[in-house]
């Protein structure tokens, strides 16, 4: 089959794009392009995914046996926390915004370039510079505190090279301050003619949402991780309670930011899964305005509910109770959305392509994570489930089954336009199948070793429990294939997947105007909107030509 | 004991049915929703299949009623949960007023237990049936966090300060006690046993053990090491007090130098002991030494039985048992 | 500014007769005005919740420990954080005149008042260094050199405490400092080229306005550390 000729009609497609504009490293290295800076991303993510990942294997191999015979403790421990340091701030927290924000958020709202192109080279130049940090704090015997930081155990008794990882993590969140800053400069000053707000992609809104939290979060976690430092460095005792210092004040400060932090890794997960129901049902999403402003509800509601991670740390019964209240209605915006969502289904046209595949599975594991989310904010049960594997199941649903998902649907929804590419739609399904089915096969039997009372980071554990967890290992090895599979065809589809045209999908939306791979500069002309997000009534998009269009 | 594969938990104490209740109610609720979700994504998705390249969807209804009716019933079961959720909380962390008062530390990575009797143990906790207890507990170096998931109920155990847990068990036998919060290399390591055991075999355990000296007994022992009762003395001693009378004291509000006031309940008197200047009674002479650094927490912990076991005025009556529970933790 | 990479497309590049310092991606300097300064009262907003954090622990250790934080306040040298903080007002002034120079176009007078602000700058960090090796002279500083006897004795370990937060606040706000200086030896460099007028001296204003928040900053933090419960000294 040869690829069909765009029917675009600004310009086009072959010529020069991101992509063919310059070659070297430097022009990589060096790039103010935020497509390029995406790319960039897309790797150091890619890579700092599979770290966490084999640690994900090592940590499930350890589990598959009550008895502690593959690792040491000790080292479990530091595979737990890196698994989780890994995954937490150097993949969950930048994958969506800072791959695909940072790619598509100018295109879709018709601007060249993000506001601040040198300091979004220099976000991801901290990135690195944090991820260098962690990655020699790994090598050099790891971090045995736990993602967490916990004091005083981070302070004053852990072993590992807390500093260094600790470095990482405060460098890193200056990463993600300057892209959040760059997300809020961009969608307010740089919007196209006719882009008002209320026309924006719920991607862009999810997005803005994002990158509030991230402004206003992420500064705290910095200065708390300064201080744990320097009160290990310097033997300062912010939190040391001889010193009549408070060690749970370091975790209302961690999980000021660090709850609010979910919602990072989350909202945009919601934007990518908007775009992708409304583009593969030809619908606008149902109450658009309702789920945009829900976005923010979340972020705002998000910066009050912190308390609920301490409901067993001897913080007053009526803060618990104020918490458990406030995190009850932090879930109202996201049920919300699930229903909306669901309805925009209801009389679409609804594709079988792999990116909605991977949407479905997105609103379904969210649904769970979001339904045990609402069970473990109800304090009666909390102190129960607490630090067991109940609340390890919960945000994996969450985390993986929720950004994940969504980062896999969009990144294969929006290939074509990043790489000018097109993958095997076969292997993308089957890998999004085992995906769906390895993880619940992980994860699901983990709600049940958590109510029957397994503590989460157990390195053994009592044999009643193997069989939940023999079977929460075999899931994690389907899983583990269902991500491998899209890093083999996609990178295999780079060099020789079919060219794609400018529009496969026959989508409406700015990102789909321009040419695949877009020009350097996005647009040939700046675009003027005349029409709401996903009018496909009045707005008939370009269609390939039929039988081209069926990629995935 | 246990069979390889167990599905739901051992339940033991008198608040673990309660626990389950909310839990299974939940439970339903969220399988009636996602299946829901489930069902609706699945049907949706095979009756509007695209049938055609070119087709789009229908145009967007509006349906505010159902915008509502999604926002409002979720709230409402949120709202009905949170208050069933909070009452069966509260039962949690209240005690009753008659709990037998046990102390525990945590540190890494043992959990050390005493009872009322004086009689020590690590790791395991012998406890009878039918009987209130009520654990205050602290930490000698990092936070830990005492489990025992037959009971549905757990506490951190925070260096620097006193947590308080209890627990009523209702049926006899051997239960898992973990350590919940991570708290380094052996904290997979850091377990034990919760034996409940009828009254009559708790007795007989009891007096089987080799009996230190109750708290009290040996908190008036140190209160005389630590020459405490050279200033603090006793009502009838006949020379002029050098510092505040402590009979009675538990429970009683007492007034600062600064102005300031505050129940004198046990982490008010653990600050009293380590940090004496730090909240000082109005009308002292700020004169006595710190004890930071000299003195243990099980030697803190019998200090304060033997305070609170001092008869004193009547005030001290309103002591009640929910004192610990309302002021657990100032942050 | 604009130093497009080799075969950058031409498509985006705005008119040709265009400010020199009007960035590709951007259609008009005011646009690039408005996004730039709109990004740097985010990023101060950012600053202000990263001092929030340093802030809220001082304010609950303070209320914890109000008695022994005023005694260990006294061991603070008052005069020099005051003389401190009008070195610092002075700066800012300074910094205001620079901004001033180049509104109203006397480009010869901007370099001058950007020296003169660095040179403040320069002198609040020395003052600050010679108070921190008197902390260090009398043993002040958290750790194991640390005097407990110079404190009532179950005062001690709280100002322990205290030091620390002292030490971590005027350290963070000193770092920020430093930044401070940095940045303006820039735009000396950049004024000397005479990138700077009455049309584009938006570097100037950023900058000034950062300058100016550090400024804040320190005003809050000398009557915190140095001035409350000076009264009972």
């Amino acid at each position: 089959m040869s690829h069909a000729v765009s029917t675009d009609i600004h310009a086009p497609s072959s010529g020069t794009n991101y992509l063919n504009n310059g070659y070297g490293l430097r022009s990589w290295l060096l790039t103010r392009d935020h497509k390029r800076i995406a790319i960039l991303y897309l790797i150091s993510v890619s890579v700092f995914f599979f770290i966490g990942g084999i640690m994900a294997m090592l940590i499930r191999l350890e589990l598959l046996t009550p008895e502690g015979d593959l690792l040491q403790a000790d080292t479990y421990n530091r595979v737990f926390s890196m698994h989780g340091i890994s995954m937490v701030f150097f993949f969950l927290i930048p994958a969506i915004p800072a791959v695909l924000g940072n790619f598509l958020v100018p295109l879709m709202i018709g601007a060249k370039d993000l506001a601040f192109p040198r300091i979004n080279l220099l976000s991801w130049y901290l990135y690195i510079t944090g991820g260098a940090f962690t990655l020699w704090a790994m090598i050099h015997g790891g971090v045995d505190t736990g993602w967490t930081f916990y004091t005083p155990l981070s302070t004053q008794y852990a072993q590992g090279q807390v500093m260094m990882a600790a470095l990482g993590v405060f460098i890193a969140g200056f990463s993600s301050i300057l892209t959040g800053l760059n997300f809020v400069v961009t969608i307010h000053r740089m919007r196209a003619p006719g882009m008002t707000w209320f026309r924006m992609p719920l991607f862009i809104w999810s997005h803005y949402a994002t990158s509030l939290i991230m402004l206003l979060g992420t500064p705290v976690i910095a200065v708390t991780i300064l201080m744990v430092a320097a009160e290990r460095a310097l033997h300062l005792g912010l939190f040391d309670p001889r010193l009549g210092g408070d060690p749970v004040l370091f975790q209302h400060l961690f999980w000021f930011y660090s709850h609010p932090a979910v919602y990072i890794m989350v909202l945009p997960a919601m934007g990518v899964v908007s775009e992708l129901i409304a583009a593969f049902s030809r619908k606008p999403v149902f109450g658009y305005k309702i789920v945009a402003v829900a976005s923010i509800a979340i972020a705002v509601l998000g910066f009050l509910v912190w308390g609920h991670h301490m409901f067993v740390s001897g913080q007053s019964i009526y803060a618990s109770t104020v918490f458990s209240l406030l995190s009850m209605l932090v879930a109202i915006p996201s049920a919300v959305k699930v229903f909306n969502w669901t309805a925009t289904l209801y009389e679409g046209s609804v594709s079988w392509d792999t990116p909605m595949l991977y949407a479905l599975g997105f609103i379904g594991l969210f649904t769970i994570g979001g339904l045990t989310g609402v069970m473990i904010a109800t304090l009666g049960i909390d102190v129960h489930l607490h630090d067991t594997y109940f609340i390890v199941a919960h945000f994996h649903y969450v985390m993986v089954g929720g950004t994940i998902m969504a980062y896999l649907g969009g990144l294969h929804y929006w290939w074509p336009k990043i790489t000018g590419r097109k993958y095997k739609p076969f292997w993308a399904k089957v890998s999004a199948m085992l995906v769906f089915v390895g993880f619940n096969l992980t994860f699901f039997p983990q709600f049940l070793l958590g109510y029957m009372g397994m503590p989460r980071r157990y390195w053994s554990y009592a044999p009643e429990f193997q069989v939940l967890n023999v079977l929460s290992t075999a899931g994690a090895s389907i899983l583990a294939l269902g991500y491998l599979l899209p890093a083999i065809y996609l990178t295999w589809s780079m060099r020789y997947g079919e060219k794609a045209e400018d529009n496969p999908w026959g989508a409406v939306g700015l990102e789909w105007q321009t040419s695949s791979p877009p020009p350097t500069f996005n647009f040939h002309e700046t675009p003027i909107v005349t029409h709401d997000a996903y009018d496909y009534q009045h707005q008939r998009p370009t269609i390939a030509a039929k039988g081209e269009a069926s990629l995935g | 004991m246990r069979s390889e594969l167990q599905l739901f938990p051992d339940a033991a104490s008198s608040l673990a049915g309660q626990v389950d209740g909310l839990y299974l109610v939940w439970a339903a609720v969220s399988v009636f929703f996602s299946l829901l979700i489930a069902v609706l994504l699945v049907f949706f998705f095979v009756k509007y299949k695209r049938r055609n390249e070119d087709d789009i969807g229908q145009e967007e209804r509006e349906a505010p009623l159902l915008e509502i009716a999604w926002s409002v019933i979720p709230l409402l079961i949120c709202l009905v949960m949170f208050v069933w959720g909070t009452r069966v909380f509260f039962d949690i962390y209240r005690p009753p007023g008659n709990a037998q008062e046990y102390f525990a530390v945590g540190k890494q990575w043992m959990w050390k237990f005493q009872h009322p009797e004086g009689v020590r143990e690590i790791n395991d906790l012998h406890v009878p049936v039918g009987q209130a207890i009520k654990v205050t507990m602290t930490s000698e170096d990092v936070i830990h966090s005492l489990y025992v998931p037959a009971f549905r109920t757990k506490q951190d155990a925070v260096p620097g300060r006193y947590t308080t847990l209890w627990f009523k068990a209702t049926k006899a036998g051997t239960y898992h006690l973990f350590c919940a919060e991570y708290c380094g290399t052996e904290h997979s390591r850091m377990i034990g046993h919760l034996i409940a055991m009828e009254p009559r075999d708790y007795e007989q355990w009891l007096s089987g053990s080799p009996a230190g000296k109750t708290p009290v007994a040996s908190g008036a022992q140190l209160f005389e090491t630590f020459a405490c009762n050279t200033c603090h003395r006793d009502a009838k001693d006949p020379r002029p007090a050098r510092a505040p009378q402590l009979a009675g004291l538990y429970g009683r509000d007492v007034t600062f130098a600064d102005g300031g006031s505050a129940k004198a309940d046990d982490t008010y008197l653990r600050e009293s002991i380590l940090n004496p200047g730090a909240k000082l009674v109005a009308g002292w002479q700020p004169i006595m030494p710190t004890f930071q650094g000299q003195i243990s927490e099980e030697q803190l912990a019998a200090l304060l039985a033997y305070i609170k076991s001092l008869e004193g005025t009547p005030q001290q009556a309103s002591a009640d048992g929910n004192g610990a529970a309302a002021d657990r933790g100032t942050l | 500014m604009v130093n497009p990479a080799p075969g950058q497309a031409s498509a985006g590049v705005a008119g040709h007769d265009a400010h020199p310092a009007l960035q590709h991606h951007f259609d008009t300097l005011e646009q690039q005005k408005e996004s730039s300064s709109l990004g740097m009262w985010m990023f101060l907003v950012t600053e202000v919740l990263f001092f929030g954090g340093l802030f809220v622990t001082y304010v609950l250790y303070r209320l914890r420990f109000p008695g022994v934080f005023a005694e260990a306040s006294h061991h603070l040298n008052v005069p020099m954080g005051a003389l401190n903080t009008a070195v610092l007002i002075c700066s800012s002034l300074t910094m205001a005149l620079a901004i001033y120079a180049a509104q109203v176009n006397k480009k010869k007078a901007i370099v001058p008042w950007l020296i003169a602000t660095i040179l403040l700058g320069a002198t609040f960090l020395v003052i600050k260094a010679f108070e921190y090796k008197e902390k260090f002279a009398h043993h002040l500083v958290p750790g194991p050199n640390f005097d407990l006897s110079l404190f009532t004795p179950d005062h001690a370990r709280p100002a322990e405490m205290f030091f620390s937060l002292y030490f971590v606040m005027t350290g963070v706000h000193a770092l920020h400092m430093i930044i401070g200086i940095g940045l303006l030896s820039w735009l000396v460099v950049q004024s000397r080229k005479g990138r700077f007028d009455s049309t584009y001296y938006n570097p100037l204003e950023m900058t000034g306005l950062y300058w100016h928040f550090v400024d804040i900053v320190w005003i809050f933090l000398f009557p915190l550390l140095y001035l409350l419960g000076y009264h009972a000294r």
